[in-house]
């Protein structure tokens, strides 16, 4: 996406980038909201430092999830898929009922 | 009396005191799921995009899908009861139960399933053996899975009853309507996105009950140290494993059951490592489809081979926590103690299946604790939903569209799959008031899993390198292979709980260990007699289906050898390999 020139390439070959359906977008997103949420109650809410022995276990793993979710979100900035314009199409799962694309169907 | 107990609500006091900031967690987990589900929806009516994005999905995100579709709630309730009853030799679930079987699918198996295009087992079954096979195996896949439904459905109205307090059976039916609302959200694609989510957010709070359930018994040291004075307070004669036993993965009598150290370890080997885990992992098509979404034969190689490496460590995150929960939580203690505490997930006395949930209200704060509980509803609801999916799909196309109404119209199958959905969510409410009776959840299973894999495993791979097997033995080997499980099992002496009569002296995992290899052995013998009795397929008819029929070409990707060595299979499998040998040297 930085790169205007790889972006218009891959458009006139079909291609674009996955944006929101990267899904690393997604992962980094519930991650980065699950650290902050963390945090926060690590700041400003009962520890409940008798449960885990003393440490402060929401301060120190929203830290650690605020850090992952933002990975997640830098690496799909910085090395975005890009989606070919004719991939055959994915065999939904059998197994699992899903809206079904039927030809012909009303 | 109890009845009109029953009908009270709420009746008893949550075991879990969860505020508002937990439910929060929850809400952010369930809006994500929902907002998948939508994306996939809307580009099946306007676009294509997200399956596009789909087919792109890198190698590392099969690979993570594959171990998710799995990590649901026999890896991570199940492994921590067995922690907490049995301790480290548990590890043999997934270093002897997981791993080889994993390299052996993505080194030997995949190729043959790319390149055969069979995409599920009563397809193959069909195509190679003919409507007798089908017909066995077709019925009891779709009751295998109602069973297991029961399961995923049981632990998943424990987490509500342990929430709200509800009566078990209360629990069982909102548990029950929230999986048919779940089922009806997306396709491969976004079960794809959310197992993978499903990963992290079970990873993210496990991870950290770990390390603060190590933390407060001073470490892995101090855990020895208080599970080894457990054992020895024990008087002679109680149930509890010696600390050695507990403490040591191999030989492994605490988990088989066996006395001798010998047996002990031929029946994990042959029972766990070879029959069971192999025939789960080769013939699941749940997780085999998640391999098959990627876009060349080495990719899909490589799925369940990545998915290797991760899996070696969940064994980590969900045993420590068991064996933990053994010397923390006082009701643990007490049960392991041979005492039988009050209250519990059920409601109707406490369990070994309770274990992490009673270590996550001992020690996580509020917060973490939400987080633990969306990880846990997530697993839970997915595995629920893959066993009544995988149902609804045979009942309605193998067995009514083949066997009872021929010939309607695509519409007439999608109501009765839907019937056959809401339908098995009901039968899955009985099936799990069945899992309910069992103390230890990963008894029952494996008990199921030899009465279903094994069999299907024996007759599957003889199928597929004997080309001589015919279509009459297909079907009698599956038959009497299942019928010689059940028969071990009732003769045991709990592998079917009250039902068992006692007459072999095997009990726990030992036993259904037994009646797997039983039936896997039962299986061959038969197919091999019936085979040389009766009259072979013709060899123009098993191409794809029979491994010295199928071309060569066919199994192997022309691209794979331009790869640097460490994106190729048999490199990283070999890696792999090494990595689980050295973890069995050293625990």
């Amino acid at each position: 996406m930085s790169d205007k020139k790889t972006d218009t390439s891959a458009e006139a070959s079909g291609g674009h980038t996955a944006g929101a359906f990267d899904i690393r977008n997604i992962i980094g997103a519930l991650l980065a909201i699950y650290g902050v949420l963390l945090l926060a109650a690590g700041l400003f809410m009962d520890t409940e430092e008798a449960k885990t022995g003393g440490v402060n276990a929401n301060l120190w793993t929203g830290l650690a999830l605020a850090v992952a979710g933002a990975v997640f979100l830098v690496w799909a900035r910085l090395k975005p898929i890009i989606v070919p314009a004719d991939v055959e199409r994915v065999e939904d799962d059998p197994t699992r009922p899903a809206p079904r694309r039927r030809p012909g169907g009303h | 009396m109890n009845a009109l107990a029953h009908l009270a609500l709420p009746a008893a006091e949550p075991l879990i005191d969860a505020n508002w900031l937990d439910y929060t967690f929850v809400a952010i987990y369930f809006a994500f799921v929902l907002g998948i589900g939508v994306m996939a929806r809307r580009s099946v009516s306007d676009s294509i995009d997200f399956f596009l994005s789909g087919r792109s999905l890198p190698a590392w995100v099969t690979g993570l899908a594959f171990i998710s579709a799995n990590l649901g709630a026999v890896e991570i309730m199940g492994m921590s009861a067995n922690g907490a009853e049995i301790g480290l030799p548990t590890v043999h679930y997934f270093w002897v139960g997981a791993i080889p079987a994993m390299l052996f699918l993505g080194v030997v198996m995949m190729p043959f399933y790319y390149g055969s295009k069979v995409r599920s087992v009563p397809e193959f079954m069909f195509r190679r053996f003919g409507k007798g096979a089908h017909l066995v195996n077709a019925i009891s896949f779709a009751f295998a899975q109602l069973l297991i439904a029961g399961v995923n459905l049981y632990l998943l109205g424990s987490i509500v009853h342990a929430l709200l307090g509800w009566p078990l059976w209360v629990a069982l039916i909102v548990a029950a309507a929230i999986v048919l609302s779940y089922i009806t959200l997306g396709g491969l694609s976004a079960a794809i996105y959310n197992e993978v989510l499903q990963f992290f957010v079970i990873v993210a709070s496990l991870l950290p009950l770990t390390l603060i359930g190590l933390h407060r018994v001073g470490g892995y040291g101090g855990l020895k140290d208080k599970i080894t004075a457990f054992a020895e307070s024990q008087p002679a004669g109680s149930k509890v494993a010696p600390a050695a036993q507990q403490l040591e993965s191999w030989p492994g009598q605490a988990l088989s059951g066996f006395d001798s150290p010998f047996w002990s370890v031929v029946g994990i080997v042959f029972g766990l490592g070879f029959v069971l885990s192999f025939g789960y992992w080769t013939t699941n098509f749940v997780e085999v489809q998640r391999a098959m979404a990627s876009k060349s034969i080495s990719a899909a190689r490589k799925t369940p081979i990545i998915g290797a490496f991760p899996k070696m460590f969940v064994p980590f995150l969900v045993i420590f926590p068991g064996m933990v929960s053994a010397v923390l939580v006082k009701e643990i203690i007490d049960l392991k103690g041979g005492g039988s505490p009050p209250g519990g997930a059920s409601g109707e006395g406490v369990k070994y299946n309770d274990a992490l949930l009673l270590l996550m209200r001992d020690i996580l704060p509020n917060g973490l604790l939400g987080l633990a509980i969306a990880g846990l509803l997530a697993a839970f609801m997915a595995g629920m939903a893959a066993n009544i999916s995988a149902f609804n799909t045979v009942f309605s196309y193998d067995l009514w569209q083949r066997y009872i109404r021929k010939d309607h119209s695509d519409d007439y199958y999608l109501r009765i799959g839907r019937l056959a959905t809401v339908a098995a969510t009901l039968i899955a409410i009985f099936t799990a008031t069945l899992a309910s009776s069992f103390s230890n959840i990963m008894d029952y299973l494996q008990t199921l899993f030899g009465f279903f894999n094994a069999p299907l495993f024996a007759t599957f791979i003889l199928g597929m390198f004997w080309k001589r097997m015919t279509a009459t033995a297909g079907w009698v080997g599956l038959a009497s292979g299942t019928l010689s499980a059940v028969l071990v099992a009732f003769l045991s002496e709990d592998a079917f709980g009250s039902l068992s009569q006692g007459v072999i002296p095997l009990s726990g995992q030992g036993a259904s260990f037994v009646a797997a290899s039983t039936a896997f052995v039962v299986d061959i013998v038969l197919s091999v007699v019936v085979s040389l009795a009766t009259q072979p397929k013709p060899a123009s008819e098993l191409k794809g289906l029979v491994y010295s029929e199928t071309p060569r070409e066919d199994l192997v990707d022309p691209e794979e050898a331009s790869l640097p060595w460490y994106q190729r299979t048999l490199p990283l499998a070999g890696i792999a390999l090494v990595m689980v040998l050295v973890l069995n040297f050293a625990f």
